[in-house]
């Protein structure tokens, strides 16, 4: 594919940025060694805007390990057309972590490992009822982390992969419970989803990882 | 830590970074983290007072700003009283149980965010636009669109896919916006969350065969709406392929899904124009 002029430039504009937040990265890291307490502590997300894509490569590498071992192993009952949207999510987001690994290029943190021993995935509740938890927390995470975004082009970015998590989230909801794509679990009084910040978010999604992750330097 | 050597070394790496991290922003930042130490009610007016202190003294960036939220005033009046009237049509309209409930929940959360963002301007110390009067047949192009359920249904699809699309159109405009941006967001995905429903609503009825996704720019439903979708398509993100990226099997269609596109401001009111009384 032939990329168009406004695209090849807009791609070396973003690699232009994440290349000097790279440089920043490994300041705050060198900086981190004389007053972070902790050393040792996993996976560094990183800093500023690069650490908030790290972050959200992070937690795409978990869904997508995740739909991953649901399309290898289906859950008992599951119907044909639930195989077909389960396996588009899991290209989805698939396609999520392979544009953040990219685009990040040098800044992007490791291949995560993980830790699945408590889901059952020949049960349909198992699954479901993990795959629900992870698309929730997935919106609330982008929702939360929208502000500590500076660049423009990355929160358009961010936004264009929130709302298909949304989609994913009231898909799955749906499956459990028909109607509960948006019940008043996620959504308030104000008709606004739930946002959470990265500390939150990866104190929840801890469970899954056997990778440790540092995001110490996180903007908050 | 030798901070002037840090400063040099970012100015060296990153010589914009003064200039993107402007004092608006570090204002705004200021106040983040505020809106989860006070009650939820208390958000509309707590986000105006938050974006009248962080905004003032910066004229130009308040007015862009209030522009985006009276622009999704106007959205949100559109789809409130859509579902209103729909609601008000009783089991002749939408069917009874599962389906007069996802239309009632999607309803109230729209006259929500309606209050919300009236609050909200009001608190910021500038005026809601009013309400315009609708015409949901969009002069006669959806003439049956309160008395047949398909019909209904598809006009809810393409306002629910075209508000998703409109708030991510002006997302970046509000880069920096703390809290305000937060609520923008938490609007956003709601409005995600019902379009999935409704294309899930038309695919049980046989009235389209749509995912709860986007794919390509098909909207199932026909070209009168068809603006609605088009740029959906898109298979490339920030210049990266997505289509069989880093040697998956990503096809063209699950490389579409994957990303929602967003809409200009002039594209979606020439969307929503039809539906407006001038």
């Amino acid at each position: 594919m032939i990329l168009k002029p406004s695209e090849a430039y807009s791609r070396r504009k973003f690699l232009g940025i994440a290349g000097a937040a790279a440089g920043m990265m490994v300041l705050a890291s060198s900086c981190d060694k004389d007053d972070d307490p902790m050393p040792g502590g996993g996976v560094d997300l990183g800093s500023g805007d690069i650490g908030i894509l790290n972050y959200a490569y992070a937690l795409e590498q978990l869904e997508a390990a995740f739909y991953t071992k649901v399309a290898e192993s289906p859950f008992s009952g599951i119907t044909a057309t639930e195989t077909a949207l389960l396996t588009d999510i899991r290209d989805h987001e698939i396609a999520h972590r392979e544009f953040f690994k990219t685009a990040l290029g040098n800044a992007a943190i490791s291949n995560l490992e993980f830790n699945f021993s408590g889901i059952d995935f020949g049960s349909r509740t198992s699954v479901l009822s993990t795959a629900k938890a992870f698309e929730d927390l997935g919106v609330s995470a982008y929702n939360g982390a929208g502000k500590l975004i500076t660049t423009p082009a990355y929160l358009t970015l961010a936004g264009k992969i929130v709302s298909v998590e949304a989609r994913h989230a009231a898909y799955i909801r749906d499956l459990i419970s028909n109607g509960s794509f948006a019940d008043s679990t996620v959504v308030d009084m104000n008709g606004l989803d739930k946002s959470r910040m990265p500390a939150e978010v990866l104190t929840i999604a801890s469970a899954f990882l056997k990778t440790k992750i540092n995001a110490a330097n996180l903007p908050s | 830590m030798q901070l002037q050597h840090i400063f040099n070394e970012i100015n060296r790496v990153d010589p914009e970074l003064p200039e993107r991290m402007s004092s608006r922003r570090h204002a705004m930042k200021s106040f983040a983290g505020i809106g989860a130490k006070i009650g939820l009610a208390a958000m509309p007016f707590l986000i105006g007072s938050i974006f009248k202190k962080a905004y003032a003294q910066s004229g130009p960036s308040q007015g862009a700003v209030l522009e985006v939220l009276n622009y999704a005033l106007t959205l949100e009046y559109l789809e409130a009283e859509f579902y209103a009237m729909g609601i008000s049509k009783g089991t002749a309209l939408v069917p009874a149980g599962a389906p007069a409930n996802a239309i009632k929940t999607i309803g109230d959360h729209e006259a929500a965010h309606v209050s919300f963002l009236k609050t909200a301007i009001t608190a910021a110390g500038a005026t809601p636009v009013a309400k315009p009067n609708f015409d949901f047949t969009a002069d006669g192009t959806f003439a049956d669109v309160f008395t047949n359920y398909a019909t209904f249904l598809a006009v809810a699809q393409t306002f629910e896919d075209t508000g998703v699309r409109a708030y991510k159109g002006r997302a970046a405009e509000l880069t920096g916006g703390g809290d305000l941006l937060t609520a923008a967001l938490n609007i956003h995905s709601v409005e995600a969350r019902h379009a999935a429903h409704i294309r899930s609503m038309r695919k049980a009825n046989n009235f389209g065969n749509v995912k709860p996704w986007i794919t390509g720019k098909e909207s199932g439903i026909g070209a009168v709406v068809q603006a609605s979708y088009d740029g959906e398509e898109l298979t490339t993100q920030a210049g990266v392929n997505i289509v069989n990226i880093n040697g998956t099997s990503i096809s063209a269609a699950a490389a579409s899904e994957a990303f929602d596109e967003g809409l200009t401001k002039e594209q979606v009111l020439s969307i929503v124009g039809p539906f407006i009384v001038q």
